[in-house]
């Protein structure tokens, strides 16, 4: 199965900008998650963010809060949520990321979380609360178990900080866009084609802008920027929440070829 | 567990005192914040050990604590109180008040609220946020940046705007917008949340004023030194009364500021019995109660490792207290480091008897205490009957009552 460096490796290859969606586990219900990971698949989804619920997720807005807050009154598990991946993986061309704060991963242990997770087939990490200091107790662990742990930067990340992320993070560099949680923006911040331009003089790895991206419009943008990927999550999480499951699955299908067409090609 | 310092470089120092340069006391503390944060940590760090050793900081902290907070407070000798424990043959626990009650707004959250703004004003930011549970910290952040004319929004659960409405009120009277924080449980946990995640949009103009011993470095450090004055007043005062040390200190524990404040004057203190007690709500059998240290495991909450009360996934459990200061389900690093070494000893007292000793000081000494230091109080029942001789107890007094009065009337008289 292909990690998450090989993926951007081809879609490099072809010149192409990754689309990447995030949903929350859980929410509505399990059964739709399995369904939403083959439905982004098939509608131009080149990898696809899972996040695993959590009772205190401080880098998340009201949509994704809330989302957690759903799933987790439901009862899902991390268990259930990796059991959902490895049985929908092995259908899917895009590799499975998984979105976690640190306290969950801390509580199975560290071995153990990376061992299950593997086993299920997820491809990458990415950890909102667990900064570069405090990764390295996760990253060369990760290595071993062919799992990439991508690093976040950030709007008020110095220089020669984000050299020291780039060098660190695998797979590619989450660039988050704005200072703030997730959520949906009307307009993207125009320093992301700087600190876009400050990444490229400091690393080849790829790097995928998230946060507040909610339109095909912005999605475009920051590809013309030149980011490798684009990562959208609210707008996504939002479509499914609060409607009936075929209607949220048809319109997140809808959206993303919306947003794979935005930026398909200049 | 995997709880190990990161780089082997660093590890931490055998020093009780002093964090290493991860914010680690031993393997408690840390930044486990998202990135956008990491910076204005550094920032805070730096001017922090900047302003500690600079004159005219420490000389304006000096002169607002002693003419605008009231410093020092008294160490009271009680008397009645102390009659009450005496035993048969006439010894018994000596128990002396620190009276952080008195401060101005009624706790000591002012010590660390005046020296924080102090270092905001420096640091060039107009804009202070800050989390509250029983509305002390709050109130105390709202006050100072009314006397500096600073902006200042206040993050509040709210079943605790409901509880401390009085609070609530102060608040707004003096200028502060307090924003009622509806997720989770409506308490102090959600309340820092979103103060940290107001923090993480705001970052470049604003400071987070925290009012514990919690969250990231170098937050756990720096409010403990901010509140050591506490415990130098007492040092001098104990010599001053008695020529000597206390023998024991007792404090109530939600995050732990005025148990560390009380504390860290006296940690390499070998003689002195540090005792710090947690919120056992309804009792920690039925799951109902905020006794982090004595019932929690090792986890990660609001940017720090630290001792936590979670569940088998790994979710943060909801706390129950009576008190809103107390009803946190995470506990500062340097308490969960205290308890590992031994140095300190944790215990858990439950809403019942907080309410009987909040009675009992207010009928013999004419002290009405916050519920939170109800909790402290409440210990004399079980520490007295376990001493001998006459040792000398500190017991911070924490704050005053008032706050409390309405909903305590409730629960002695539902109907």
């Amino acid at each position: 199965m292909t990690s998450v460096s090989q993926c951007f490796e081809h879609l490099r290859s072809r010149a192409r900008c990754a689309l990447i969606p995030f949903i929350t586990a859980g929410d509505p219900d399990l059964e739709t998650t399995e369904q939403a990971l083959q439905v982004l698949d098939q509608n131009g989804a080149d990898l696809i963010e899972l996040g695993v619920p959590y009772s205190d997720p401080l880098a998340d807005g009201p949509v994704i809060q809330a989302a957690a807050t759903r799933s987790l009154q439901r009862g899902t598990k991390l268990e259930q949520v990796l059991e959902l991946v490895q049985r929908v993986s092995p259908t899917l061309r895009s590799p499975i990321i998984l979105f976690t704060y640190y306290n969950p991963i801390l509580n199975r242990g560290i071995e153990r979380f990376l061992q299950e997770i593997a086993a299920a087939g997820v491809k990458g990490v990415v950890v909102p609360d667990l900064p570069l200091e405090e990764a390295e107790i996760l990253l060369r662990p990760a290595t071993a178990h062919g799992i990439e742990l991508i690093l976040l930067v950030a709007p008020t990340t110095p220089k020669e900080r984000i050299s020291a992320i780039a060098a660190h993070s695998q797979g590619f560099i989450y660039l988050v866009s704005t200072t703030g949680v997730t959520g949906i923006r009307s307009q993207m911040e125009s320093r992301v084609k700087d600190m876009l331009l400050e990444l490229r003089g400091v690393t080849d790895k790829p790097v995928g802008v998230g946060f507040g991206i909610s339109q095909p419009e912005h999605a475009r943008q920051v590809m013309n920027w030149g980011s490798d990927a684009v990562i959208v999550g609210s707008a996504f999480v939002k479509r499914l929440a609060d409607v009936p499951a075929d209607k949220g699955l048809r319109e997140i299908a809808e959206f993303c070829r919306s947003l794979k067409r935005a930026i398909a090609s200049v | 567990m995997t709880t190990t310092p990161l780089h082997s470089g660093l590890q931490p120092t055998h020093s009780t005192q002093h964090p290493d340069s991860l914010g680690r006391f031993g393997k408690f503390g840390g930044k486990y914040v998202p990135e956008t944060l990491m910076p204005a940590l550094t920032e805070l760090e730096a001017a922090f050990y900047r302003y500690k050793g600079d004159a005219d900081f420490q000389q304006e902290l000096a002169g607002l604590l002693k003419d605008y907070v009231g410093r020092p407070t008294p160490l009271y000798f009680a008397e009645r109180l102390t009659a009450y424990y005496a035993h048969s043959d006439g010894t018994g626990l000596q128990i002396y008040l620190k009276r952080e009650d008195l401060n101005h707004t009624g706790a000591h959250k002012i010590n660390n609220a005046l020296a924080q703004v102090l270092l905001a004003k420096r640091m060039g930011k107009q804009r202070i946020i800050a989390e509250t549970g029983a509305g002390q910290h709050g109130v105390a952040t709202a006050t100072v940046c009314a006397r500096f004319g600073l902006q200042c929004i206040i993050y509040m659960g709210i079943h605790d705007m409901d509880r401390q409405a009085l609070n609530v009120f102060r608040m707004r009277l003096m200028g502060a917008e307090v924003r009622p924080v509806e997720s989770g449980t409506g308490t102090l946990k959600d309340a820092t949340s979103e103060a940290i995640r107001d923090w993480v949009t705001n970052v470049e103009t604003t400071h987070y004023i925290l009012g514990s011993v919690a969250g990231p470095h170098p937050y756990p450090m720096l409010v403990r030194d901010f509140q050591a004055v506490i415990g130098q007043e007492t040092r001098a005062q104990c010599l001053e009364k008695w020529g000597g040390l206390p023998d024991i200190l007792l404090a109530c524990v939600g995050g732990g500021s005025n148990a560390m404040g009380l504390f860290h004057e006296f940690v390499n203190e070998p003689t002195v019995r540090l005792i710090g007690i947690e919120a056992a709500g309804e009792g920690v059998e039925t799951g109902k109660h905020a006794a982090t240290l004595t019932q929690g495991r090792v986890g990660v909450l609001h940017g720090a490792m630290s001792y936590l009360l979670q569940d088998e996934e790994g979710q943060v459990v909801e706390p129950h207290s009576i008190s809103a200061g107390l009803d946190y389900p995470g506990v500062g690093p340097e308490h969960s480091y205290l308890k590992d070494l031994g140095r300190a000893e944790y215990y858990s007292i439950t809403d019942q008897q907080a309410l009987a000793a909040f009675q009992r000081l207010s009928q013999l000494e004419g002290i009405i205490p916050a519920l939170e230091t109800a909790h402290a109080i409440a210990h004399l029942e079980t520490l007295c009957p376990q001493l001998t001789g006459s040792p000398r107890i500190v017991i911070n007094c924490s704050g005053r009552g008032d706050k409390d009065v309405q909903s305590v009337a409730k629960f002695l008289d539902p109907a």
